[in-house]
Order: C-alpha cells, then sequence, then structure tokens
C-alpha cells in the first residue's frame, strides 16, 4: 500500500515538474530566440582580423604592411615634380619631374609581388612582401608584421675611367625591410619600419656599405575617403652616406572607387628604398620640398572563388 | 512506473525543443544593378533561428562576411558604405505570418510572407518581405528575394560613383534550418 502511495506522489511530482519545463520552454519560446541565435553565432565565430589599416600598399613613399588582394593587379605610378626651390622660372618644380611605373600582384593573402622602372637612375626595382604576422580584432594579436625583401638594378650609363673594371654587380642594392604596425582606431594607424639597405657600391671608401634606418609612420583618417598621412625614415649620422637627409614625407590618401590618390610632399628624390632611404639630399627648410603623387589602379586578374558565375559586370 | 515517468519528462521536453529551428552557414548574396556596373556579394554566414509555434524568425549577418569579387571594393563596402566596425551585423527580426498552421512533419512548401524589422547600418525599419518555406526530412528551408533601399538605411553613396550603385539592392537569402 505504501508503495503505491510513493508510486502516485513521485507520478504527481514528476508530472508537475513536466509542466513547469513545459511552462518554461513556452515562455522562452517567444523571448529567447535571440540568446538562441548568439549561442549559434558563438560556435560560428573564426578569429578576425583588422582590415584597412592603411588605404593603400604604399604610406606615401615607402611601404606599408597592407597587400594586394588574391589575384588583384595594383598598376601603379608615382610621380615625383622638381623641387621648388627654384620658384616660378621652374613652375615650382612642375618642369621637371621623375616617375616610377610599377605593378603589384597579390601572389596569396600573406604574399605580394612587384617589379618597378624608375627615371631615377634608370632604375629596376622588384620585392616581395610577406605578412608574417596579423592583427585580429580580439586583440590576441595587437599587432601585424610584415617583411619585405627588395632588390633594386641601376641601368643608367656609368663614365668608366679607362683600367677600371665596372662590374654588372656594382648596380645592385637590396633591401631588407620589417613593417610592424598596428591599428589603434578606426581612424588611427601607426607603423614603424626598420630598414637595412646594402649597397654594392657607394661612392667613397669611407663609406659603408651597409645602413641601418628606421621609419615611423601613420595615418589619420580625416573622413571615411580622405586621410593625412606622414612618414619619416631615420638614419644615424655615422651611417649617412655623404650629403644625404634623412626623409620626411607628409600627404593626403584620397580615395575614389577603385582608385587611391595619394598626394604628397617629401624632401626625397628617389622612389625605391636605396634611393629615398638613403639617398635623400633635399632640404626641408630650405626649399628641398617636392610635391608628388602615386596614381594606383587595381585590376582583377583571377576571379575569387564562388564567382565564376557572378552576376558582375562592367558596361 | 518511474521508468515511464522518466520517458514522459524526456518526451515532453524533445517536444517542446523541436518547435524550435536554428541554421547557420545559410547564404546570402545582393546585387546591384546600373548601367554602368553590376555588383555582385555574397556571403554565407547567415545564421538565423526560427520558432515554429509562434512564427517567429529572426535572420543575422556579419557585414564582414560578405564577399565581392574586387577586394578593393570590399573593403570600401565595410569601410565607407556600411561601417560595419560601427555596425558589424544586419538583422531581420520578424515573424512570419500563419507559421503555426503549417505541418512541420510532412515535407511541403509553403508560400509564406514575413513581416517585421530589418536593421542595416544601424537604422532600423519595417519590412514585409514574401519567401518561400519547405519543409523536407524535419528540416526547415527558408528563401527570400526583396529589395533594400541604400537611403532608407541612411547609407551615403558619394554622387562621383552614384552611376555605378543601385539606389535599390536586391537581396537573396537562402537558409537550411535544423530543429533543436
Amino acid at each position: 500500500m505504501k508503495s503505491i502511495i510513493y508510486h502516485i506522489a513521485g507520478i504527481i511530482i514528476l508530472l508537475l515538474s513536466n509542466t513547469t519545463i513545459v511552462l518554461a520552454q513556452t515562455d522562452s519560446t517567444n523571448n529567447n530566440l535571440d540568446e538562441l541565435l548568439n549561442e549559434v553565432d558563438k560556435s560560428n565565430t573564426e578569429k578576425e582580423y583588422t582590415s584597412a589599416t592603411f588605404k593603400s600598399t604604399r604610406l606615401i613613399v615607402g611601404q606599408s604592411i597592407e597587400n594586394v588582394g588574391v589575384g588583384v593587379l595594383d598598376f601603379r605610378i608615382s610621380h615625383r615634380f622638381n623641387s621648388i626651390d627654384k620658384g616660378i622660372k621652374d613652375l615650382f618644380g612642375l618642369d621637371g619631374a621623375t616617375i616610377r611605373l610599377g605593378l603589384d600582384y597579390g601572389l596569396t593573402k600573406r604574399v605580394t609581388i612587384g617589379i618597378g622602372r624608375s627615371t631615377y637612375d634608370k632604375e629596376i626595382d622588384g620585392y616581395v612582401k610577406y605578412k608574417v604576422l596579423q592583427q585580429t580584432t580580439d586583440n590576441s594579436m595587437p599587432f601585424t608584421l610584415s617583411y619585405v625583401g627588395n632588390i633594386m638594378l641601376q641601368t643608367m650609363n656609368v663614365n668608366i675611367p679607362i683600367g677600371y673594371d665596372y662590374r654588372f654587380s656594382n648596380r645592385l642594392c637590396y633591401s631588407n625591410q620589417l613593417l610592424l604596425a598596428r591599428k589603434f582606431s578606426k581612424s588611427f594607424s601607426l607603423q614603424l619600419m626598420p630598414t637595412h639597405i646594402h649597397y654594392n657600391l657607394v661612392d667613397k671608401t669611407s663609406e659603408k656599405n651597409d645602413l641601418i634606418a628606421l621609419g615611423i609612420g601613420n595615418r589619420l583618417k580625416l573622413s571615411n575617403r580622405v586621410s593625412l598621412n606622414a612618414e619619416y625614415y631615420y638614419i644615424l649620422d655615422n651611417l649617412k652616406l655623404q650629403g644625404t637627409r634623412n626623409a620626411l614625407s607628409l600627404g593626403f590618401d584620397i580615395e575614389t572607387g577603385g582608385h587611391v590618390f595619394q598626394l604628397y610632399f617629401t624632401n626625397a628624390t628617389g622612389m625605391t628604398d636605396r634611393a629615398f632611404i638613403g639617398k635623400t639630399t633635399g632640404q626641408w627648410n630650405k626649399n628641398g620640398i617636392r610635391f608628388g603623387f602615386n596614381i594606383s589602379r587595381v585590376f582583377t586578374v583571377k576571379k575569387p572563388k564562388g564567382f565564376e558565375n557572378s552576376r558582375n559586370k562592367i558596361y | 512506473m518511474k521508468v515511464l515517468n522518466v520517458f514522459l519528462l524526456v518526451l515532453s521536453t524533445h517536444m517542446c525543443m523541436a518547435q524550435k529551428y536554428v541554421g547557420k552557414n545559410g547564404s546570402i548574396s545582393f546585387f546591384s544593378e546600373t548601367p554602368v556596373e553590376n555588383i555582385e556579394a555574397k556571403s554565407t554566414e547567415t545564421s538565423s533561428a526560427f520558432d515554429a509555434k509562434t512564427g517567429d524568425l529572426i535572420v543575422q549577418i556579419p557585414i564582414k562576411s560578405f564577399r565581392f569579387e574586387k577586394s578593393l571594393m570590399q573593403e570600401h563596402f565595410n569601410e565607407n558604405y556600411m561601417e560595419s566596425d560601427k555596425f558589424p551585423k544586419a538583422t531581420l527580426k520578424g515573424n512570419i505570418f500563419e507559421a503555426e498552421k503549417i505541418d512541420y512533419k510532412k515535407d511541403a512548401s509553403y508560400k509564406v510572407v514575413a513581416r517585421g524589422k530589418l536593421t542595416i547600418h544601424g537604422v532600423t525599419k519595417d519590412i514585409t518581405v514574401p519567401g518561400t518555406l519547405k519543409v523536407s526530412n524535419g528540416k526547415v528551408s527558408i528563401d527570400a528575394k526583396f529589395n533594400v533601399r541604400c537611403a532608407d538605411y541612411d547609407i551615403k553613396i558619394p554622387k562621383l560613383v552614384m552611376v555605378k550603385i543601385a539606389e535599390e539592392i536586391q537581396v537573396t537569402v537562402s537558409s537550411t534550418l535544423s530543429p533543436i
């Protein structure tokens, strides 16, 4: 008898608890779809990388940590006028210019390769940029680190005194660069660029073939489409090549659809690492300033996955 | 007897749970058509939750998950137009009209209408979306196509590129939800 009572009590308790569970369930259906979705999303989240630390693959003259997209070809015209110091006679430098034409291509998400040809010293250059570490939005990786390896070949005519041997290797220079950047906020990014440049041939025996420079640069977004950039390369005095100065550039990035325009002022003449970091002679305080601009236009060479039959079309 | 009770308990809980469905990795694409350029972007990171008993439906998309053919366009989409750092998600919170009348045990396809609020770029608007609800093998698939006006959601398009971006963007959503 007792056991039957226990059983009945047990059933009642369980049924009651069932009902409460059922009630709780119905109640929650109305309110907790949100929570349900959040749980689904939680299991879904991958690490998200910070994007658009800078607008362009070049901070101003030098490299930024930005890569070209995978399968994208970037045609880049870098243009620098003469120094403004000759005044109106030279239309503030606009009468003459040096140009670098370049092609950059995104091999993978992390690797960008590029080639270029500059009028200054008739130079051909090629580089590889590799993104080693990438900043994440959750700050588990607080910065982005890239390596840039550069090789530069000057093809200008050289007056060789009789009896002297001028080897091909004399025309070559190399540079290694680490780019360490952090996007602090939507509008402010900072980058450090320790750089090593090796000159196979220097002008004087007193000069060293290797040069170490420390670059610092930043960008400050003024609006969604315009940013103010600064870039400075510092070289220790005893490592400087004779008569050279640190390169300082200030400019704006202006972005319109598929183009990025970079307008800037600098005291540098060259475009490649060898020339602008190590061999800048202009002075900011003595009208050695030059006006320059970069134009970049991107072309999608290889369609990304999933876009084989896309409706994308330009008429 | 106790075994029966436990069975009842499990059964009742199970029946309640079966009324809710969740889905992830649903696909969404949008299409902008102008005489100058057609632009399409795709994402496969739509997550959704659906309550069959009430008809309540939530669909959520991380804006950054949209992929474009041109990577620069993708960057501009996030940086300039959608401001996805500030507004990381687009959400549809709605109710499917007469969803409770559907027999979720029978494989069939239904024309449905969802009414609710669509939030994009931090702006919420009322919206009515016609679509298809399909039941197959106990799973629920939802397909819908609707238009979104950029101006309604305060998405500013500069004059320079206005000819390339349509005022109304076609959105196509497709998601399969499983019972939980």
